[in-house]
């Protein structure tokens, strides 16, 4: 951790202020992508596939091309080079030649005004070979054949893999208890207010300049250059400011390279929107996960064991998805001690919009079934469920399971926290029925321990530039999606160096300009451009330091940087920051420092073990309250409380404004929130679309559905932070939806294994409840999947040294110990 | 963005005026007031009128002396003192403050019947092959159907059927009042009464009902109602002397449930009654599956919405039922 100056209280640092880009965003001056116009701009239309599962045979665009106004017409001849988030996963063509899914590209128009392109589209004439479809993953596992992908394990499984960390059946075979459930976590969407809009042009000397709404400025930099064939050099991105991302702009899209590809041919910017219903086929969103949870528990109630299998719906593209798949197991033994842990997880091709990173990405669906067996475990064993957790947190800086390095937390004062403020003890079991609460608790990654793709660099770079003037200037490529990274990097710049916020400018998200920082996708940007911030600052707080101690005589390392000041602690008048950077810049010329960061070198040394170490994770507890009306199953959720493991909070006005944005997603996800698909009667018809492709239709919160939520910070500064700080966009969201249908429990008695929960599942498992049935509503079983045979890895505790063990070592080991 | 096709625009500024243009253009002109559901449609290709006549500067359309003008935005009404009850429920939960404000009267009671698979994008429907309500042969909903079975999602029409009020209707060929109710066909596709010609200008509401309206939607605001229930009752002493009842969102127009009404004549509105009434009421709810939630917890929870409106006239404290239905209060 950073230390400030010694005998320097924090000064900017935790006190609540306006955030830097506050006032362009409610004055409406902050300029989002679709806002940018130029002179001589055309408009991109993309014509879309109306089936599911195609072969393009023809595409006929002459009609269009000459229809008055239309300046270039584009199919997937003009784009030979495919592209993909993950290297892994290289499967999709700007416009395809092989349809996915209903939704998915296959032509261009480029036109003076959006209206002609978009009547040049019906011009287009496309023959279509339909191909059966595919639409789950059990569908996708029963028919290997047609193939939506020519690469993948095999059929329409896109990954496959196994892993075991310690004897699990031994373990399970020892337990008291082994609990056994099958949960389903249905997929959801991003929602950003902001649809995607990119405009790209020519700049002056001749340099492709591509503005996007984009998380990720830097891979799409990297995949432009690839689909476009051009050097990265001779390619600029700036990520515009986002309206919201959630995860929905972190693949390079297909009409980023439409409309680069389109202003490289025609020389004049071209830009697109997309309309509300194309985002929900870019989607990446949430995976609808089935998955079935073994865990064993002595009976003092001490986890033993998890067997833990999962079955993902990919959707129509790779994505983001083999990071995706391992996602929906690796976190899970970091809130808990778990001794062992198998880990099988498989993803499936189906013919929809292709599924990625939301919010979470593929850890809310484990941490979902989990936090709920956890619920009947404690029934069971007459726990109450806070003291069963309370019993069995995982302890700062040791290794779980599948040798991931927890580091520090304050999971065990998250709890007591909202158990104290919802009065817990007195109304938990105690209430009226139809009045529940429920508790669950959950983790997050400060950022993803690897890059996307394999590379020694450094994860994030910030360079400072100061002058005469005082000002200061951070450049760094992180991106502001709305979630706050640049009033972060303004906060932790002004902090080291002593002065206002308002002194710093933040120039962000541009590779252009901007040194590289991967993007803002897995909780990292606080920790990792926060730290090359620290070391960037640092090291002009150095430069300026040893100007000013030269001047008054003094040793460098005694000086103060404070409110705006550089003083020796002897003489407080000092002299003004403005003053120190001028007899720096006359000491030195030109005052300017860079900083950057890499995380540290995770423990754990099998392949796979890239994905799920952090420097640190976060970590939250979580209680709602809820009323359910025993006659119709209509659920109100009038409170929920929530504390957050931060580390420590930079800025608590926007870290209340994440925990409660969180909130507010996972409760809807928990509520309502179903990327659902709809297929038409198969004698009829073989449509498969996108149930409800609009804002109306796609239930999501209203101001009006949220409730009051109680927020606690829980400050436990993380060494591996800057100033201790962890993160807080993606974690607080995790325990809502657990937490809920425990509270339905506490409520009225029945359990939801599976979300959205809907009032008519309640009253299902209500009426079930009346007739002597199990009062449960969730899916029935899980399927035969064909996993590998596991990689075998020791844990930690049982001596391991990270590497994998073959099984014919383990077998001699075992007949050793026999 | 979507955007919408070509069209022209008319601007009349009586109502004369109005229906001289109707009767020119024939129809391939449409009215159009706040424009609500009119312009995302034609975003969406379900009209695509080559003309436009605009009721925005008509004179008298925002009338509230005896009659409401039908030019009054839901925002305006609501404001107005004295508008009955159930008028005022219904009024004040459609959509979103912001589309209230835009939204008329008039709009809402023509508003376009609503499915899951015709409320959606042309490509949409392209997909689809479309459907029977537009551009198609099939109905997507039930596939033997002759007839579309889109829903009535207006609220304010059972609200103002069971008030047993009027409408005026004005065209080149004159005026005619007609019952609310007389206003609606149950056909997805042909769901008025109303010629192309003609202009629904105003509302007349006859007094001496004390009415309520309850609807069932997902969330505290924005949804089209997948139930609404409405009751109207005229009470001497405890009796209940006059009594109408009308369910909306129940099929292709909202319409009275006169068994219902008939069963509370006389009677007095104990636990008993109530019971009774709603499941009378209940049962005429035959919702399909092309809204909003599940189809047979819609048809089971119709009894309860039916016994809050009448606990609610019979006196009741609802305003925690409400608090929790609506999100707000109503």
């Amino acid at each position: 951790m950073n230390a400030p100056t010694p005998g320097k209280k924090l000064e900017v640092v935790g006190k609540p202020r306006r955030r830097v880009d506050g006032r362009a965003k409610v004055t409406g001056a902050l300029r989002f992508a679709d806002d940018l116009s130029l002179p001589r701009m055309l408009h991109c239309k993309l014509l879309r596939s109306p089936h599911p599962h195609a072969i393009v045979e023809q595409v006929n665009v002459e009609r269009a091309a000459a229809h008055p106004g239309v300046y270039l017409v584009l199919t997937n001849k003009d784009f030979p080079v495919p592209f993909g988030i993950m290297p892994v996963a290289v499967d999709e063509y700007p416009l395809t030649a092989h349809v996915r899914h209903v939704g998915d590209p296959v032509a261009a128009v480029i036109a003076v005004d959006e209206q002609t392109a978009d009547d040049a589209l019906r011009l287009i004439e496309v023959r279509y070979r339909p191909l059966k479809t595919i639409s789950d993953p059990i569908e996708a596992l029963d028919n290997p054949e047609p193939r939506i992908h020519e690469y993948g394990e095999r059929g329409n499984i896109h990954r496959n893999q196994s892993y075991e960390f310690g004897d699990v059946d031994e373990a399970l075979a020892k337990s008291d208890h082994v609990f056994e459930d099958v949960f389903f976590y249905q997929g959801n969407t991003h929602l950003p207010m902001e649809q995607q809009a990119t405009l790209a042009n020519l700049e002056g000397d001749g340099k492709l300049l591509v503005s996007s709404s984009t998380q990720n400025p830097h891979y799409l930099h990297r995949q432009l250059a690839r689909v476009l064939q051009i050097p990265e050099a001779r390619i600029r991105v700036i990520a515009s400011p986002n309206g919201g991302g959630f995860g929905g702009k972190c693949d390079p899209a297909n009409h980023e390279m439409v409309v680069a590809k389109a202003a490289l041919v025609l020389g004049r910017p071209v830009k697109i929107g997309l309309t509300r219903e194309e985002v929900f086929y870019q989607h990446r969103g949430r995976h609808p996960v089935l998955m079935k949870m073994r865990t064993g528990v002595t009976k003092d109630g001490k986890l033993t064991a998890m067997h833990l299998q999962t079955l993902l719906d990919g959707g129509g593209y790779g994505s983001h998805g083999p990071a995706s798949t391992f996602y929906t197991g690796v976190l899970t033994p970091v809130t808990y001690e778990l001794p062992r842990f198998k880990f099988e997880a498989c993803r499936t091709f189906t013919n929809k919009p292709a599924c990625g990173p939301k919010r979470g990405h593929g850890t809310p669906q484990p941490r979902f079934g989990q936090e709920v067996q956890l619920d009947k475990i404690a029934e069971k064993l007459k726990m109450d469920p806070a003291e069963l957790r309370l019993g069995m947190v995982t302890k700062a800086n040791s290794l779980t399971a599948n040798w991931l390095n927890v580091g520090s937390t304050a999971l065990d004062q998250c709890i007591r926290e909202v158990v104290s403020r919802s009065k817990w003890k007195d109304r938990y079991r105690k209430q009226q029925y139809g009045r529940g609460l429920g508790l669950a608790c959950s983790t997050y990654m400060c950022g993803a321990g690897l890059p996307i793709y394999w590379n020694k660099l450094p994860h994030s770079g910030v360079q400072l530039l100061l002058d005469r003037s005082g000002q200061v200037t951070v450049y760094c490529g992180a991106t502001e999606i709305g979630q706050g990274s640049d009033d972060v990097l303004a906060t932790i710049v002004a902090e080291v160096l002593g002065i206002d916020t308002g002194l710093v400018r933040c120039v962000t998200g541009d590779t252009g300009i901007t040194p590289v920082d991967l993007g803002s996708y897995s909780s990292r940007v606080t920790i990792m451009m926060g730290n090359a911030a620290v070391q960037a600052a640092e090291r002009v707080r150095a430069q300026l330091a040893d100007a000013v101690a030269e001047k008054l005589e003094v040793l460098p390392g005694s000086l103060v940087f404070s409110r705006g000041k550089v003083f020796h602690p002897g003489n407080a008048d000092g002299i003004s920051f403005r003053e120190a950077v001028e007899m720096a810049e006359s000491k030195f010329g030109t005052i300017g420092a860079v900083g950057s960061y890499s995380p540290p070198k995770p423990p754990g040394r099998y392949k796979g073990s890239g994905v799920g170490p952090s420097p640190a994770y976060s970590f939250s507890a979580c209680v709602v309250e809820v009323g359910v009306d025993p006659k119709t199953g209509w659920i109100e959720v009038p409170k929920i409380w929530i504390a957050h493991d931060i580390g420590r909070t930079l800025n608590p006005v926007l870290a209340r404004g994440q925990v409660i944005g969180g909130v507010y997603m996972g409760l809807s996800e928990a509520l309502m929130e179903e990327q659902a698909f709809r297929r038409l009667p198969e004698k009829l018809s073989s449509a498969l679309v996108h149930k409800m492709p609009s804002m109306l239709e796609y239930k999501s919160l209203t101001a009006l559905d949220m409730p009051e939520v109680d927020v606690a910070l829980i400050e436990d500064p993380d060494p591996n932070c800057p100033f201790g700080a962890k993160e807080v966009g993606q974690g607080p969201l995790l325990p809502v939806m657990p937490a809920l249908v425990n509270a339905i429990f506490d409520a009225v008695g029945v359990r939801i294994d599976e979300i959205p929960v809907t009032p008519d599942k309640v009253l299902r498992a209500l009426e079930l409840k009346s007739k002597g049935l199990a009062p449960r509503v969730g899916p029935d079983h899980f399927p035969s999947v064909p996993y590998p045979e596991p990689v075998y890895v020791i844990t930690p505790e049982e001596g391991g040294d990270g590497k994998e063990t073959k099984k014919e070592a383990r077998k001699r080991a075992a007949a050793a110990v026999v | 963005m979507l955007r919408l096709p070509w069209f022209d625009y008319r601007a009349p500024r009586t109502v004369a005026e109005a229906a001289k243009i109707l009767a020119g253009e024939g129809p391939q002109a449409m009215l159009i007031a706040g424009g609500t559901d009119l312009l995302p449609n034609m975003k969406r290709r379900h009209q695509t009128p080559k003309v436009l006549v605009s009721l925005k500067a008509v004179d008298g359309l925002k009338k509230v002396n005896g009659t409401l003008g039908a030019g009054l935005t839901l925002a305006e009404l609501l404001k107005i003192e004295g508008i009955p009850t159930a008028l005022r429920q219904a009024a004040a939960q459609v959509a979103t403050p912001h589309l209230r404000n835009a939204g008329t009267l008039g709009g809402n009671l023509c508003l376009d019947t609503r499915c899951t698979y015709y409320n959606q994008n042309y490509e949409w429907r392209q997909a689809i092959d479309f459907c029977l309500k537009k551009d198609g042969d099939t109905c997507w909903v039930a596939t033997a159907s002759k007839r579309c079975v889109a829903v009535s999602s207006t609220d304010t029409a059972p609200a103002l059927i069971v008030l047993n009020a009027e409408i005026k209707l004005e065209s080149t060929g004159g005026d005619r009042w007609i019952p609310v109710e007389a206003l609606y066909k149950n056909d997805g596709i042909d769901y008025l009464s109303r010629k192309p010609d003609e202009i629904l200008t105003e509302v007349k509401i006859p007094g001496g009902w004390k009415s309520a309206y309850w609807k069932l939607r997902r969330r505290g605001s924005f949804d089209f109602p997948i139930l609404g229930v409405a009751v109207a009752l005229k009470f001497s002493g405890k009796a209940i002397e006059d009594a109408r009842v009308a369910l909306g969102a129940a099929a292709s127009r909202p319409f009275l449930v006169e068994k219902a009404g008939n069963y509370l004549k006389g009677k007095e509105l104990t636990d008993e009654v109530i019971a009774e009434a709603s499941a009378l009421i209940a049962n005429r709810a035959k919702p399909m599956d092309n809204t909003d939630m599940d189809l047979y917890w819609r048809k089971e929870v119709a009894d309860d919405f039916a016994a809050y409106a009448l606990k609610e006239l019979r006196g009741d404290d609802m305003r925690e039922t409400r608090l929790r239905i609506a999100r707000h209060a109503v």
